[in-house]
């Protein structure tokens, strides 16, 4: 072959593969190997035992193409939960390597693949993890709150959700082909810029991260819209239950926050493929404004995270005293307070970066101020228990533990807001202790509280209580074990991201926290025996009241698992706690004067477009131009022809409404006789 | 009871597309009015800069920008027919909350960018710290 055939070859081949070639793919890593050795023969057996069961068309029709909230909302949860092993798998073997790296030990993974582990760790627990699990439990639990029968857009909805799990995907790609960001969850630049990370692993980040915000940012106008405009008649504001409340206001925040991360990742991503200078060292840029920028949106963010779970310790906690929730005005104001005050404090994340000392305490004194919202609604939850006949259930369980928790992060968090104090512990395992102290006190507790709570609601059966409890008791003291001692270490100055260790003397204190590592992933595997020993014993589980707890909101008036239309009629609404207030008020089921039920129709669309959404992602990752150019154009296409399809809606026949209802009425009479 | 509630409600349930939503959809006049006033608004600044009539160039920027401004609130009531009443109140509500936000983040940006550059880029002398 001659040299300009050979040249023209290689420039065809980089036309169609861009920067993509067999030496991205990492043969080098033993455990890289070993992983996606794993990972395919895991994937051949789901797939073939998918195929054998014949069960693709049902997932296609009945799942993937929903657009029935309760099911995306399933399927956010189980996004959520695949992610989450994934995350804590990132976990375990950071813990390891910090056990292991002393004495000389060089621990068992090299520095570039260390990088990409905390890395990994950091942004699916927040994007792939958290965001799953809250905006799942929204979906699901806001429109049966509000006595709706759908979401707004409920084709959005789908779309959104798999934007999101596009994201995800680009992520997972980037363990086997090519590499993640080496840069930390936030990717500051300089380090993050083309100069310092030549390779895709920031690239990865940037297109998995914009992939799965457009997801986020439209589902929460899609729910703002709902909360706004669905709700049923007497349902007012100040009627709505809490959980729909924090719910709101997290997708107020979701709206006016995920734009600043889109823009300021579409920044960073023109310094690293058309060679602008906002954020380098020279030529007038400055990557400090990328930490400002990101931070706007990174504070928000948490409260992102965490209101919605204050909503539903809220509901749990009202439902297992038996009482009105105490303080129900005081709790909605200190939501809209928490949202405001959301804004003001994004500084905290950099005090050290070189702002003055008007700067440091005008950020310093607005964070300690929102400790103030915080600490009423702790109020709230504990006066609600004062007096109130309380049963210890799965997600009461929780839901203490959360307090307990969640007060000592809060406190650690104050004490990080003195400006001087952060002086000496930013960027050490303190701030590591601390956030994962209100993460996984507040967030990951309360998804637990809300999963035990609300899984009944959504199959019809509820979760075996013994499991629930070694998942409980192996969880909290492991939380503990694991984040205590790096409590100990930042205070002793440890800094956060190390990879070895010269002084021998800290092992002790590593050690600890990966058996407490250990005991959070028995934790893990006690909740997964818990959700596959319910489903085998699911007939003794058996919920066939749709109210297993005596509880209160709208969403326990209807059967579990709910009807896709949720509600045969509208309720009507004359009290907070609605469900409470029409069952003392001796309300009866209508039996009769049914109507067919207008519905949205299942569509394929979102799915196909967030594929070539994911697909321009990654070639726009290797710099495959070529089929960049047809994702891109795909995707646009597609988006128009899907504005041509009329056919968005159906009735569901009365028939089947009154099958399924009188179904429903037999269940309830047989309740009444045993 | 609720049965009675349902059947005035019709069958938009599940999609909100009823349309007793109290929204103002503007009239032709309402569009021209806005059209005809952000013309002038736009040429005005054009005219400015092109034919540099105010001699000094920082008053020529303040006044371009002021009509910018005008020109924002001219484009929220005539074209996204912002007013108090529509949506039962929600679009002013959601138009204060937007302006909080982008308020915050602007000015403290600039805040906290200014004493981040004067602080900590090259060249600079720690005595006159901010």
């Amino acid at each position: 072959m001659s040299d300009t055939a050979a040249l023209a070859n290689t420039g065809l081949a980089k036309l169609i593969f861009g920067r993509l070639s067999f030496e991205s793919l990492p043969f080098h890593e033993p455990i890289l190997i070993a992983t996606f050795a794993g990972v395919c023969l895991g994937g051949l057996a789901l797939v073939a035992g998918l195929t054998y069961f014949r069960l693709w068309g049902y997932l296609w029709k009945e799942w993937f193409t929903s657009v029935d909230h309760k099911k995306i909302g399933i399927m956010y949860m189980v996004l959520g939960l695949v992610m989450f092993l994934r995350g804590f798998a990132d976990a375990l073997m950071m813990r390891a390597q910090q056990a292991m790296a002393f004495n000389g030990s060089e621990g068992f993974l090299p520095a570039h693949h260390y990088d990409q582990v905390f890395t990994a760790h950091g942004v699916i627990m927040i994007f792939f993890v958290a965001m799953p699990f809250v905006t799942g439990l929204m979906n699901y639990i806001v429109p049966l709150q509000i006595g709706a029968r759908d979401v707004s857009f409920p084709f959005l909805n789908n779309f959104s959700f798999w934007m999101t799990t596009g994201g995800a995907i680009l992520v997972m790609i980037s363990l086997f082909v090519g590499e993640f960001a080496k840069t930390g969850w936030l990717a500051y630049p300089p380090l993050s810029n083309l100069g310092y990370s030549p390779d895709v692993g920031v690239d990865y980040y940037i297109w998995a991260l914009q992939v799965a915000g457009v997801g986020t940012t439209l589902s929460g106008i899609n729910l703002i819209a709902t909360i706004v405009k669905m709700r049923c008649p007497g349902m007012t504001m100040m009627k709505m239950p809490v959980f729909t409340w924090t719910s709101l206001c997290t997708n107020v925040l979701i709206v006016a926050s995920f734009p600043v991360l889109t823009a300021c990742l579409v920044l960073l991503s023109l310094d690293r493929y058309v060679g602008t200078n906002f954020f380098t060292n020279d030529l007038g840029g400055n990557p400090m404004m990328y930490v400002n920028l990101i931070w706007i949106w990174g504070h928000p963010e948490v409260y992102i995270l965490v209101l919605p779970v204050f909503g539903v310790f809220s509901e749990v906690t009202s439902t297992f005293s038996g009482k009105k929730l105490f303080g129900y005005t005081s709790m909605v104001y200190a939501t809209i307070v928490i949202t405001i005050l959301s804004y003001l404090v994004w500084l905290h994340h950099f005090f050290t970066m070189g702002s003055g000392a008007s700067v440091n305490s005008f950020f310093g004194i607005t964070t300690m101020i929102i400790s103030i919202p915080t600490g009423a609604k702790i109020f709230n939850w504990l006066f609600t228990m004062y007096r109130g006949r309380i049963r210890f259930e799965l997600p009461m369980m929780w839901t203490i533990a959360f307090m307990l928790t969640f007060v000592i992060g809060g406190m650690t968090g104050v004490l990080l807001a003195v400006p001087p104090a952060d002086f000496v512990l930013h960027n050490s395992l303190f701030l590591i202790a601390h956030f994962h102290n209100v993460i996984i006190g507040g967030v990951v507790f309360g998804v637990f509280a809300a999963i035990n709570f609300w899984f009944p609601k959504a199959f019809g059966f509820k979760l075996n209580r013994f499991w629930g409890l070694v998942s409980f008791w192996c969880w909290v003291p492991g939380f503990w074990l694991a984040f205590a001692p790096l409590y100990v270490l930042g205070l002793m100055g440890v800094t956060r991201r190390l990879r070895v260790f010269d002084d021998p003397s800290l092992q002790i204190w590593f050690v600890l926290a990966a058996l407490g590592a250990l005991l959070i992933a028995a934790g893990i595997g006690a909740l997964l025996v818990q959700i596959a020993y319910s489903i085998w014993k699911r007939n003794e589980l058996r919920d066939t009241t749709g109210d297993p707890w005596n509880a209160r909101t709208l969403e326990w008036a209807t059967s579990s698992p709910p009807p896709d239309y949720n509600f045969a009629f509208t309720p009507v609404v004359h009290d907070n706690d609605a469900w409470y207030d029409m069952k003392s008020r001796g309300y009866q089921r209508p039996l009769q004067g049914f109507k067919p039920i207008h519905m949205p129709k299942n569509t394929g669309a979102g799915i196909i477009l967030s594929a070539f959404a994911t697909a321009l992602g990654f070639a726009l990752i290797w710099y495959m131009w070529l089929f960049a150019a047809v994702c891109f154009t795909a995707l646009v296409a597609g988006a128009i022809y899907h504005t041509f399809n009329y056919k968005r809606d159906f009735h569901i026949p009365v028939d089947q409404v009154i099958n399924t209802e009188a179904e429903r009425t037999k269940l309830l009479s047989a309740q009444v006789v045993s | 009871m609720s049965a009675d509630a349902h059947a005035s409600h019709g069958h938009d349930d599940a999609h909100g597309r009823g349309h007793d939503d109290g929204r103002d959809h503007g009239s032709f006049k309402s569009y021209m009015t806005g059209f005809i006033l952000s013309v002038i608004l736009t040429a005005i600044p054009f005219w400015l800069v092109m034919t540099g009539a105010i001699e000094n160039k920082n008053w020529t920027i303040a006044i371009v920008v002021a009509f910018a401004m005008v020109q924002i609130v001219v484009h929220m009531i005539y074209f996204l027919h912002m007013n108090t009443t529509s949506d039962a109140g929600w679009t002013m509500m959601a138009l204060i909350f937007t302006v909080i936000v982008v308020v915050i983040a602007l000015s403290g940006s600039l805040w906290v960018m200014y004493h981040l550059n004067v602080n900590m880029m090259p060249v600079h002398d720690m005595r006159n710290m901010p």
